[in-house]
Order: structure tokens, then sequence, then C-alpha cells
């Protein structure tokens, strides 16, 4: 029963999503193609996290540095004339992964609430290294000078185009997302979060496949961010800003950790929140604030728990 | 020299503020094992009450010594009803819902004072600087600071040695459920505790008023430079946070005077002023990572636990 109740809603969200472009031109609200294309951008960013915080138990609090990391990427790169998009994109992911695997590989031989500071303070220094590159825009940050060029095959320029890319990753990173957590090392590091001891004592090196998690979903928010920075076509330290790691993190929990799908449901639920509530008051913050509070006092099993009724947690 | 000494008074002032918050979160999470990150939202708030009853009572130092109370009461009533509730659950769920309250606390301060940074203006007789040595002038009100820093934690050591109070306070970090059955009500020792937290973040905000811009968001700035201090120093130990905030105090205010004028020594200036102050803002973030790569739980870490 809950197999097919859960198919047919990924299934119709599937097509929602597909449906956005021609709608919204129907409507003649082409906001609506940026508005969603933005929350899907972040959906690749929450499955990331939720790889390693869902699955692996790691609590990071800094997945807005991989964000800002492969913005920065593509920026830089742009801004000295590079706009080959397969380049440009290759490096934001493999300087994403490679700053993943530095920063993990020092705050994974802590764990608790060392984790959630240790990876809280680097980002804050990533931030405070963006704010002072004065070359890129230092605090103000600087525009991208043209999006992402792909030899012809997509032009990130026709918002539909963009769009259906984006939508396009989205699903590759779940269908990803789904056989890497049902292989071995998505079993692996299941075990590792449910119980490290035994883990090891089954003869496994935990260390080594948190910290490949860790490098995995650093290198695909690296993705995300070099998707963010030819969706906003401007690039700011904003990006690792810690507030932004705690949207990253809320999403997540919102949607449902350890499912692919409720931290897509949290990026779409969370932003589409925020759009109706900034357009109903400057101070949308403050409901926002005590609406987190509830959702993790009461709702713990996140949007997808409900959508998916009673199934037993793995572990 | 004189200028290395005047700086090195200015790191120890900033490390007696970050002391003053370390210490709040530190017991807080050494007794009732909450991570709370709207620590920087209680010195917001401090620095706000203060500059507001500053205003009102037209005088500073009995705008300080009214906000120190109210700051203790925000406390009391975050604690009572947003946070006695999570004590039991995991360090996710508190990071979350703590993150809510700064989401919101940053909010009602930029409702009720506006998002526009406040100058808080000292009286004449705090604002003038002082001879400390033939030749160096040190500001008065930096002085206070340093003077009223030392204070509080002479007045937090005794408190936790020799008091009633502070014997509670130790034996709750170390076996809560055992405190309880003695029959001593764990609840109340854990809301003062928290209060006790609430006022030491307070005292910092209002000192920090006069010296740093008074805004929206103030708090998290130092809060994230305080956990650096406490994973340093060890988290739950008072002795760690002394031994931390001084660190980074000193660090971090050394690295910002002086790592460009040392640089431009070795490499050319051009490149000194690039990479100066893009070090020195990171270098306290690397001094960390260095102190955990030998040893992960700190300095001072904690027995026990």
């Amino acid at each position: 029963m809950a197999i097919s109740r859960r198919a047919i809603v990924l299934a119709a969200g599937a097509v929602l999503l597909a449906l956005v472009p021609p709608v919204a031109g129907l409507l003649n609200q082409p906001f609506y193609v940026d508005l969603f294309r933005r929350m899907m951008i972040f959906a690749i960013a929450a499955l990331s996290l939720d790889l390693i915080l869902g699955y692996g138990g790691m609590v990071s609090f800094g997945h807005a540095a991989y964000l800002g990391i492969g913005a920065y990427a593509v920026g830089i790169l742009a801004f000295y004339g590079v706009d080959n998009g397969f380049l440009q994109w290759s490096v934001a992911v493999a300087a994403s992964a490679v700053a993943a695997l530095v920063i993990g590989a020092i705050s994974i031989r802590t764990s608790g609430v060392y984790f959630i500071m240790i990876t809280l303070a680097f980002t804050q220094m990533l931030y405070y290294l963006g704010i002072s590159l004065e070359t890129y825009g230092g605090d103000n940050g600087m525009p991208l000078r043209t999006r992402s060029q792909f030899a012809g095959l997509v032009d990130l320029r026709n918002p539909s185009a963009f769009y259906y890319l984006v939508l396009a990753l989205l699903v590759l990173f779940l269908v990803l997302g789904r056989r890497l957590v049902d292989a071995r090392f998505g079993r692996v590091i299941r075990a590792a979060r449910s119980n490290e001891p035994r883990a090891r004592a089954i003869g496994f090196s935990p260390f080594r496949y948190k910290l490949a998690a860790f490098v995995l979903a650093g290198g695909a928010c690296g993705l995300a961010g070099a998707l963010l920075a030819n969706q906003t076509e401007y690039l700011t330290p904003d990006f690792m800003h810690w507030t932004r790691s705690g949207e990253i993190m809320f999403m997540v929990i919102l949607g449902g950790m350890g499912t692919l799908f409720g931290p897509v449901l949290g990026a779409v639920v969370l932003l589409g929140l925020e759009d109706v509530l900034s357009a109903l008051t400057e101070h949308w913050q403050i409901i926002l604030g005590p609406f987190l509070v509830v959702v993790v006092l009461f709702a713990k099993r996140g949007l997808f728990g409900l959508v998916e009724g009673e199934v037993p947690r793995d572990g | 020299m004189l200028l290395v000494l005047e700086q090195a008074l200015n790191g120890l002032q900033y490390g007696v503020m970050l002391f003053l918050m370390a210490a709040g979160l530190t017991l807080v999470f050494g007794i009732m094992n909450l991570v709370n990150l709207a620590h920087g939202s209680l010195y917001m708030v401090g620095a706000y009450l203060a500059t507001a009853l500053a205003r009102w009572t037209g005088s500073f130092v009995l705008g300080g010594l009214l906000a120190l109370p109210a700051t203790l009461l925000v406390g009391v009533v975050v604690e009572v009803v947003a946070l006695r509730t999570l004590y039991e659950r995991d360090h996710l769920d508190q990071v979350l819902a703590t993150f809510g309250l700064i989401l919101f606390f940053n909010e009602l301060v930029a409702i009720v004072w506006g998002r526009a940074a406040i100058y808080t203006s000292l009286p004449p007789s705090l604002s003038g600087s002082f001879v400390l040595l033939p030749g160096l002038r040190y500001p008065t009100y930096r002085a206070l600071v340093i003077g009223v820093g030392v204070a509080a934690a002479v007045f937090l050591y005794v408190l936790v040695t020799s008091t009633r109070l502070g014997m509670l306070i130790r034996a709750g970090a170390s076996n809560r459920t055992m405190v309880a059955a003695l029959g001593v009500n764990i609840r109340w020792l854990y809301t003062l505790v928290f209060g006790l937290g609430a006022a030491l973040a307070g005292l910092a905000g209002l000192m920090a008023g006069p010296i740093y811009a008074v805004q929206p968001g103030m708090g998290e700035q130092i809060l994230i430079q305080v956990f650096v201090v406490i994973i340093i120093g060890g988290i739950g130990s008072i002795r760690g946070a002394v031994a931390g905030a001084l660190v980074v105090g000193m660090v971090d205010t050394l690295g910002r005077a002086f790592l460009r004028p040392t640089l431009s020594t070795i490499v050319s200036p051009a490149a000194a002023d690039k990479a100066g102050p893009a070090l020195a803002s990171m270098l306290i973030y690397l001094m960390m990572a260095a102190v955990l790569f030998f040893r992960p739980q700190g300095l001072f870490p904690t027995r026990g636990r």
C-alpha cells in the first residue's frame, strides 16, 4: 500500500514540475519558472546534505560552503573569460569535493556537537575568505559575466531550457542517490550511523566510508552551487552564510530526512513558503522562525513521512 | 613595542568578552547537554536592552545595570517556553529549533528598533583614555571592560567551586538523575543555570554596545567565534573556556593588527595587502583545525563524557 501511494505522489510530482514552464508561459508569469528552478537547485543541495545527514548521521552545519565554492568556481572562471560550461561545472564539482575532503578529514575525527560546530566554523572561515576576495567583489559580490556555455547543446539563457536541464539533473541525482543508498556503500554508512562500534567490529572502517559520503555530498552540492550562480547571475559571499546552511538543513528536516524525496519536497515547500510570507510582510522571518521550532518539536518525520504513511525506520 | 602591548590589551579585552559568552554556552552544554545557537541572540538582546534603557534613564551605567536582570528574565522565559522540551532531544533538533529562535529574535529586534546599526555614546567619564605607561594611553572604557570581565570570571569561579548552588551545578553536570533523586528540583536548577548564562551573554552584549555596532545579527558574528573558543578549550569545561577565549581573543586581534606588516617583510607589500586581511580573518579557524587535529576533544577535555 505504502509503495503505491508513494509512487503516485512521485509521479505526480515529476509531472507537475515538468508542467511548470508551459503553464507559466500560458499564464504569462515567467517568474514561476525562475522560482521553481531555484527550488530544484536547492533540492539538489538538500538531497546531497541528506546523504550525509539522513543516511550517514553526520550533522553538517556547513553545507552552504560547497554551494559557495561551486558558485565561485563558475564565477571566477567566467571572470577570466572561461565560459565553457563543461569545464566550469567540472571545476566546481572538483573544487567542492576537494574542500569537502579537507574539511571532512578533520571534522569526521570528531563527533556529536563538535562535528556540528566545526563544520559551521569552517564554513564561516570560507565566508570570510569570500569577503576578503576584493578582486571578485569582496563583500558585495560580483555579477556573473555570462551564463555557462554548452557548445550549442543547451542554451541557459533560454529560461525553459535551463529549467529542464535542472529538472533532468535533479532526476539524475534522485536515481543515482537511490542506487547509492541501496548499494553496499549506502548500507555501510547507514550501519555506521546506527551503531559505529558494531560496524567496525564486522570489519568495516566507518571513517573511510563516511569521508567518501562527505566528499560525494560536497561535490554534488558544488554542482548545485554552479547552477545557483547561473540562476542568480550574481555571486556573493552570502551563498556561504551560515544561515544558508541552516536553511538547507531545515529543508531536509521539513521534507523528512533519510528519504530521498523528502529533501526535494522540503526545498519546494520552504522556498514556496518564503515566497508567500515575504509577499505578506517584510518581517516574514518572525513567522518562519517559530514555524521551524514547531516542526522540529512536533513533526520530526517531516512532510514525506505523512506521504509515506507507516514505514519502519531502517537501521 | 608599545603598539604590541596596546594590541595585546585589546586582545585581552576581546578575550574577556568571548569568555563571558563561552562560559554560559559551555555551562548550558555541560549541564543540560543543550546546544544553544540562540545564545548569540541573548547577547544581542542584552546590547539592545542596555542601549534602550540607557536612553530611557539617561544614564549609561544605570541602563547597563537594568539590562542585566532584564536579559536574565528573557533567558528564563526562553528556557521555560521553548528550550525546556529540547533537553532530551538529539543535537540536530536542538540546533534547528534554536536556529528558528535566532530568526525570530533577529526579526523581533528589527521590528522594534529597526535594521540600521545603533551606536551608543559613552558618558564623558568613560570615553577618555588614561596613561597606562609613559607613552601609552589606553581607552578607559576598554580597561573597564577588562576589569568587569575578570571580576565576572572570578565571581563565576567562586560560585561554581565554593557555594551550595555551585555544588548543585557540578553535581547536575556529572549525574542529573542522581541529583534529582536526592530531592533537588532539577528543573529549576536548569532554569537558573540558563538564566545565569543568559545574564553573562547579556553582560557581554551590553559592554559590546559602545565598541561595536548594535544591529540585528550581531550575536551570530560573535557566536561562531565562541564556538571556536569552546572547541579549542573543550566543551563543558570552564577552564577550557578561559584558555580558549584568551587564545582566540589574542590571536584574532594580534593577527588583524600585525599579520599584514609581518607578511610584507616576507613577500611583496602588494601581495601582503591582499593576503593579510584574508589570512587574519581565517587565522582562528586554522588554529582550531590544528588543535583538533592533535586533540579532537580540545585542550581541556571534560571527564566522563
